[in-house]
């Protein structure tokens, strides 16, 4: 086992860490400025206080987010050149200018805007106001736009060349950008975002209704959250569904990975659960359902499901990874539907506010997206393996030249500082979230423009 | 057109922009250990919380751009790099959470001034040492870094670290004598004058000494006639030098800051006149290392018309905030 920790592995691992970190702070930030710019506009719209008060706690905890997914961001711009040089000189003219792209499009937008909406509000007015929450809204979504299309093309690689000293180049653009898993990840992502969200502020909602089942702040995020637990659970349901046939089209050794498909066989059984042994290419203690992936991936049981003895065995991903990651995030999904339902149910019967049970279950949901967002991101990601352009560069050719002491010391550095650091990030968005709304006092911005002071109270006094 | 020449210079922009921008920010937090009193630190970091990210963006588009334009120098400047940037990148994590968790204790305030001001100095010092690294040279074989683990240090990059520390100093105290009243502004007037006459001091050293050991870089200032036009750098530099000043003596709130943007302008034309035409120096020119026109035109079309909306965007945000921060005001409440 000790001789696979060698420089490469490392580098992986910083990767996986680092990225891993990442993509929480996002995930939560593209759907929290949503949220927020829905609030603000309702607010607009109807004029009741409740909508403000849920913006101002809301916005709170996403600065704190915000702030923790700009430095842990930083850190990925300049990773792909400090371990994964290789890939950066080949790939560099094909993602770079998407990450470009990304820097001028939606980086700017929402850094330039977030000040205004942090700190403008009683600088400008509030249509002004507005508009900024909605610029940074939009700046989280166009910016999983074109990071997601840079993803997309490592795993759908299309529209491009080789030159004479190995680096790809691009020869239709279009193509490069739109490749063909590009939509389904992206839809896949946003809902993801959306979904993790919901849960978030459903779990917060539900804390304070199980103190208070009156609190009208905590009421109105409940519903909210479970009208997108309804409609949106079932929708990324059939979204996964597109986007796991996409894959398969495209990648099937690692839909192959995810059913824990050693075999060719017609009339494929689906794994529930069992632990796949990439040395004797069998899956040891299965329960299974015999044909139910044929009906599945084929919509047909007698129709014959591609395993993993259709390729070489250099070329096959690590399978109990990929094949467990998907499942955890398949369960969670499946408990997210769950949640919706049920609310829906109690909501018919007019007690979504007084089922305790709801109101728990939704509470244990709270972090939940995140876990099903990493699932699934180590799904896509470790199921790309061996390959780092899937088909064209191996990950093992694609490293940095620095020694396993150099890559062994800046990962401990990263663990520990990202603990430490994001560590004491979460904790103050946990006690932010244990503030209650409904007290969340509305200062009188009008008064304020006129003497330019507003009081500064800290948030507790610890 | 030569699409690799657009595309440094651009890139020169935005790294400028990046040094102008979180320049003043990161010095406001090397200053904090001589601003003890709390309310200072408060109203110090409230003239720049409302844009610090935008200001460290351009770092993103320093990196992201150099990948995409100019991918060989990118993949090899990053390993050759490795520890500064790491640290450099591990220094802004701290000093980029202080601004939100600072306000969000009271016991623990006095870790999150320290993790400003610790991570805001390494972040600075591994700028000033990777700027050094660049003016000895980078050792490349093929497309690969192949020098030493240790290259980048030496007591030249460790100056070169130390003056780029006394010069964000200088940006954050003249930001700050705009920006504040009172008390701190009058402590920012005095910080201003020592920190530039320090970065003088060590900008003439680097002027000096570079030339004496490398003779690519002494060719390149002392050459008769060529080199006559780059004298206008260091004679400007002089006369920058004598308005901060000035400007500094004579109580001219909004003045020094620019006169301090002109001096780092002046000396960063001076640096990439010291490596043109190299991305790597002495390894790999701009146009060695550019990736192919498609790439290079591809961005350069979104460029044109992005940049000038960010510049006028930031500029609104820049507008919004401006005039003197009020000690009592601030969002966390």
């Amino acid at each position: 086992m000790f001789e696979s920790f060698d420089a490469l592995f490392l580098a992986r691992f910083q990767f996986a860490f680092t990225i891993a970190f990442h993509i929480i702070f996002p995930a939560f930030t593209i759907g929290v400025a949503s949220y927020l710019a829905v609030l603000e506009g309702l607010y607009l719209k109807t004029r009741n206080p409740v909508y403000q008060q849920l913006f101002r706690y809301w916005v709170k905890i996403f600065a704190v987010a915000f702030g923790m997914g700009v430095v842990s961001g930083i850190v990925m711009s300049y990773q792909f050149g400090t371990n994964w040089s290789v890939f950066s000189d080949k790939a560099g003219p094909v993602i770079g200018p998407l990450m470009g792209y990304e820097v001028l499009t939606a980086f700017f937008l929402e850094a330039g805007f977030l000040g205004v909406m942090l700190f403008g509000m009683n600088k400008v007015g509030e249509k002004l106001h507005f508009f900024a929450t909605l610029m940074v809204a939009v700046g989280t979504a166009i910016s999983a736009f074109w990071i997601l299309s840079v993803n997309s093309w490592m795993q759908t690689p299309a529209g491009y060349a080789m030159n004479d000293v190995g680096q790809f180049v691009v020869t239709d653009w279009f193509e490069v950008v739109f490749n063909p898993s590009f939509p389904y990840r992206l839809a896949h992502m946003l809902l993801a975002a959306y979904l993790t969200v919901a849960f978030v502020v459903g779990a917060v909602g539900a804390w304070h209704l199980l103190k208070d089942k009156t609190n009208a702040a905590a009421r109105k995020m409940f519903s909210m959250a479970m009208w997108m637990a309804l409609i949106v659970a079932p929708l990324q349901v059939l979204v996964g569904d597109f986007h796991g046939l996409n894959t398969q089209e495209h990648q099937p050794a690692k839909v192959a990975a995810m059913e824990g498909h050693f075999h060719t066989e017609a009339r494929a059984p689906l794994y529930l659960f069992g632990m796949p042994n990439q040395e004797t290419a069998e899956v040891d203690y299965a329960l299974k359902v015999p044909g139910l992936a044929s009906i599945i991936l084929k919509h047909d049981i007698d129709a014959e499901v591609t395993g993993l003895d259709q390729f070489p065995r250099e070329d096959w991903p690590p399978v109990a990874t990929v094949f467990w990651a998907f499942r955890i995030m398949v369960g969670v999904g499946m408990l997210m539907v769950l949640a919706g339902l049920w609310s829906g149910f109690q909501r018919l019967r007019g007690k979504l506010y007084d089922n305790k049970l709801l109101l728990r279950f939704s509470l244990l949901m709270g972090p939940m997206g995140f876990v099903a967002v990493i699932a699934g991101w180590i799904v896509t990601e470790v199921g790309r393996q061996p390959w780092v352009i899937y088909g064209l560069l191996r990950t093992a050719d694609a490293a940095s030249p620095i020694d396993k002491a150099g890559v062994a010391g800046s990962l401990i550095a990263f663990i520990v500082v990202y603990f430490l650091v994001f560590g004491a990030g979460t904790f103050y968005i946990l006690r932010k979230m244990a503030g209650n709304p409904e007290q969340v006092t509305i200062p009188d911005y009008a008064k304020h423009k006129a003497t330019m002071a507003a009081e500064r109270i800290y948030d507790e006094e610890v | 057109m030569d699409y690799a020449l657009i595309w440094a210079i651009l890139i020169s922009v935005a790294v400028f922009a990046y040094v102008a921008l979180d320049g003043f920010d990161l010095g406001i937090a090397l200053l904090f250990p001589w601003f003890k009193k709390e309310e200072d630190r408060d109203v110090m970091m409230n003239t720049v919380a409302p844009v610090w990210d935008g200001n460290e963006t351009w770092l993103v588009l320093g990196g992201g751009g150099l990948l995409a334009v100019f991918p060989l120098a990118y993949s090899v400047l990053m390993p050759a790099l490795y520890m500064p940037v790491i640290a450099m990148l591990l220094g802004l994590i701290f000093r980029g959470v202080a601004f939100e968790y600072r306000f969000k204790t009271k016991r623990a305030k006095g870790i999150w001034d320290l993790s400003f001001i610790t991570g805001s100095l390494i972040a600075a010092m591994s700028q000033g040492i990777m700027l050094g690294a660049m003016l000895q040279g980078i050792q490349v074989t093929g497309r690969e870094y192949s020098g030493g683990w240790f290259d980048w240090l030496t007591p030249f990059t460790i100056f070169c670290g130390v003056a780029v520390v006394i010069g964000y100093m200088m940006l954050g105290a003249t930001w700050l004598v705009m920006k504040t009243s009172g008390d701190l502004q009058r402590q920012s007037y005095r910080a201003g004058w020592y920190t530039t006459i320090l970065l003088v001091a060590c900008i003439a050293f680097v002027s000096l000494y570079l030339p004496y050991v490398d003779p690519f870089i002494a060719e390149r200032w002392f050459t008769y006639p060529a080199s006559v036009g780059l004298w206008a750098l260091p004679i400007l530099l002089a006369v920058m030098t004598i308005g901060l000043l000035r400007s500094l003596h004579r109580k001219q709130e909004g003045r020094p800051y620019l006169w301090g943007l002109g001096m780092f302008l002046l000396a960063y034309t001076g640096f990439a006149v010291s490596i043109f035409p190299y991305l790597v120096p002495r390894s790999i020119t701009l146009w060695e290392a550019a990736a192919p026109d498609n790439s290079l035109k591809f961005l350069l079309v979104g460029a044109v018309f992005l940049l000038p909306m960010i510049f006028a965007y930031t500029g609104y945000t820049y507008w919004v905030f401006r005039g003197k921060v009020d000690p009592d005001s601030g969002y966390h409440d």
